[in-house]
């Protein structure tokens, strides 16, 4: 029972990392019905470009973590226009755009390579020491903490963005009623290309903060990808709070199962996917999604 | 049976199995690239799995798990030749009903969803066989199973039908040949469904379940039945697979490998059957050419990839002028057109 707190605390920590990962996700698939498949390659690529600015080059992380979102924006932004705009207008069917995503995360993949090559990258961490706490019952590396808070609080940012701004109406409206949002003067095609760009930084900005502790290479992408569609299925697709409480969930099995079954072998994930399709088969709609997306 | 086929459609049919069957065989003997076989063996085997994957497009579902279910079966054979020294021809339509019977387990609770939902649990079931496939002791962990046996003769009263592949002069062509003909055997299943009253039951159900249903359509039944099917395909393409490679691992089928079986599917065109011997063959032949690109590989086939779906976002077929009498072609852009609209 004395492992109760570190697993308390590696689960915040694990948390607040997941959710930022799914609510980029989640933006994505609320505004275009898009299932993003290179999700997890996005946050790849943010991961190397902070490795290459701040670990590489030696330029402070502040400006790296920038680099990082801006690429990504950018990057998702010129996807949203030239690639899945020109496919969903002229395709038949909305499950096109799967093979276009899973085309573009292969191509992402092959960038990486090419650009960043295969090893493991690795930078400089940003504070040193840990906090020992309560008689060695809660031992976490400075790093890690700086890294949760940071990530707690791009959320906030983030959820208050689109709760305040003019443009966080705009793409609540959108993600609610495609048509309506339009009949009232909203812009559907620039504020679908805005939303990419926003979900597609989000990514890019957990990789360029995980960069800094776990480290990046070309293989993170895929299970990335899934680990972020597992917590939309658990919050919920499309729903913000959703893919909150998904991240913040997963980050807590992951970290208690860790703990816990690790006298069991390689069995916490295995765990995790049962439980996740027995909880779907009761509220296959997610904690707080819409039935039927 | 089939009296809904056009003379046309007959001389198309007896053109293609004289291609895989004669011109094939023989144009690798002429140009001595032998290794074209394994290549093509790997396109009818991957296809059959492909074509599972079409069948649960046909009632609205897209399925990304088939690599699960090719995984199970290539295990459920593996074990049972290995183990239990069932023979192969015993082994492998029992490895297509083991992967039906865990598709119905699984499919009860989880086709209740539906869309990107059903999408997304079929993602990662692929993950889930392989964890099974690494904590279980009966499939030995991360070693996999290897020195599977090639398979056996079969003979009925005495008289040989197949001989022993172990003892074949060339086991490849004989590799091949018993791929051609499951291939034909699962795609003319395939047609049979989609000609037949299940395969209007299952248009119905991907235009609009509540409307099936309401017309008295058991469409719980009719789904379950439907995985199950496509299910069977995958099992059967994975046993078959590890029959020709003699071994399983957890990573012989991974998620890409689920994600690809999509691919072909979507790349030959959802509304047509044979649309997805076609991707399959597209996408695992351009690969394998891609080969000489050395680290350009991936680059230059995902190129072509994203602009293929940028000219044809409906999949190659699509191309084919449409004939008035196609049914199913016509459905597919009914169904398509409803999508449009519904939005």
């Amino acid at each position: 029972m004395d492992q109760i707190p570190q697993i308390l605390a590696n689960g915040v920590y694990l948390g607040a990392q997941y959710a930022m990962i799914a609510l980029g996700l989640t933006l994505i698939f609320a505004l275009m019905n898009v299932l993003n498949f290179a999700h997890g390659q996005m946050y790849v690529i943010g991961g190397f470009v902070t490795y290459t600015i701040y670990g590489a080059w030696g330029i402070p992380f502040v400006i790296a973590l920038a680099m990082s979102c801006i690429t990504l924006a950018i990057l998702g932004a010129l996807i949203e226009k030239f690639l899945f705009a020109p496919v969903i207008k002229k395709s038949a069917r909305d499950e096109s755009t799967m093979l276009l995503a899973a085309a573009i995360a292969f191509l992402l993949d092959a960038v990486i390579l090419l650009v960043f090559g295969e090893k493991q990258r690795g930078v400089p961490k940003l504070v040193d020491g840990t906090t020992i706490l309560g008689d060695y019952t809660l031992v976490i590396a400075n790093d890690r903490i700086l890294i949760c808070l940071l990530a707690i609080a791009s959320i906030v940012g983030f959820i208050s963005f689109m709760q305040f701004s003019k443009t966080g109406r705009a793409l609540r409206a959108l993600a609610q009623d495609r048509v309506a949002a339009q009949l009232m003067g909203v812009n559907v095609d620039r504020y679908s290309m805005i939303g990419f760009a926003l979900g597609a930084m989000l990514a890019g900005l957990v990789g360029g903060l995980l960069v800094t502790i776990t480290g990046i290479n070309l293989g993170m992408g895929g299970p990335t990808s899934i680990k972020a569609f597992m917590m939309v299925m658990i919050g919920g697709a499309g729903v913000i709070s959703g893919a909150i409480a998904g991240g913040i969930i997963l980050g807590f099995l992951e970290a208690a199962g860790l703990a816990l079954l690790a006298s069991y072998g390689d069995i916490t994930y295995l765990l995790i996917f049962v439980s996740l399709m027995i909880f779907l088969a009761i509220r296959p709609q997610g904690l707080m999604g819409k039935p039927w997306g | 049976m089939f009296n809904n086929v056009t003379s046309k459609q007959w001389m198309g049919l007896a053109a293609f199995l004289f291609a895989i069957f004669v011109a094939v065989p023989m144009f690798i003997a002429a140009t001595g690239r032998t290794d074209f076989y394994f290549t093509l063996t790997m396109v009818a085997l991957l296809s059959i799995a492909s074509g599972g994957v079409w069948l649960t497009f046909y009632i609205g579902r897209i399925n990304i798990g088939q690599g699960a279910f090719a995984l199970a079966g290539a295990y459920a054979s593996a074990v049972m030749i290995t183990k239990f020294s069932f023979s192969f021809w015993l082994a492998l339509p029992l490895a297509g009903v083991f992967s039906a019977l865990v598709a119905v387990l699984i499919g009860l609770p989880i086709l209740r969803l539906r869309g990107v939902y059903f999408a997304m649990i079929t993602l990662v079931l692929t993950e889930v066989v392989k964890l099974t496939s690494l904590a279980l002791d009966i499939t030995n962990g991360a070693r996999g199973i290897t020195n599977i046996p090639r398979p056996d003769g079969l003979s009925v009263f005495g008289l040989t039908i197949i001989p022993d592949f172990g003892a074949m002069e060339n086991p490849k062509l004989g590799f091949y040949y018993l791929a051609c003909v499951l291939m034909v055997l699962a795609f003319a299943t395939l047609y049979r469904i989609v000609n037949s009253r299940l395969g209007h039951l299952c248009r119905s159900m991907q235009q609009n379940e509540e409307l099936a249903s309401s017309i008295g359509v058991n469409i719980s039944h009719i789904r379950l039945i439907v995985f199950a099917i496509s299910s069977f395909f995958g099992g059967i393409g994975g046993a078959m697979v590890a029959s020709l490679t003699q071994s399983v691992y957890p990573n012989t089928f991974q998620v890409k490998d689920s994600v690809d079986f999509m691919l072909n599917v979507f790349l030959g065109g959802l509304g047509y059957v044979f649309g997805p011997m076609l991707g399959t063959l597209v996408i695992y032949f351009g690969w394998d050419l891609l080969f000489v690109a050395k680290e350009f590989q991936l680059l230059i086939y995902s190129t072509i990839l994203i602009i293929l779906m940028l000219i044809l976002p409906n999949g190659i077929l699509s191309l084919r002028l449409k004939k008035p009498g196609s049914d199913v072609a016509k459905a597919a852009d009914a169904s398509g057109l409803e999508l449009k609209e519904g939005k």
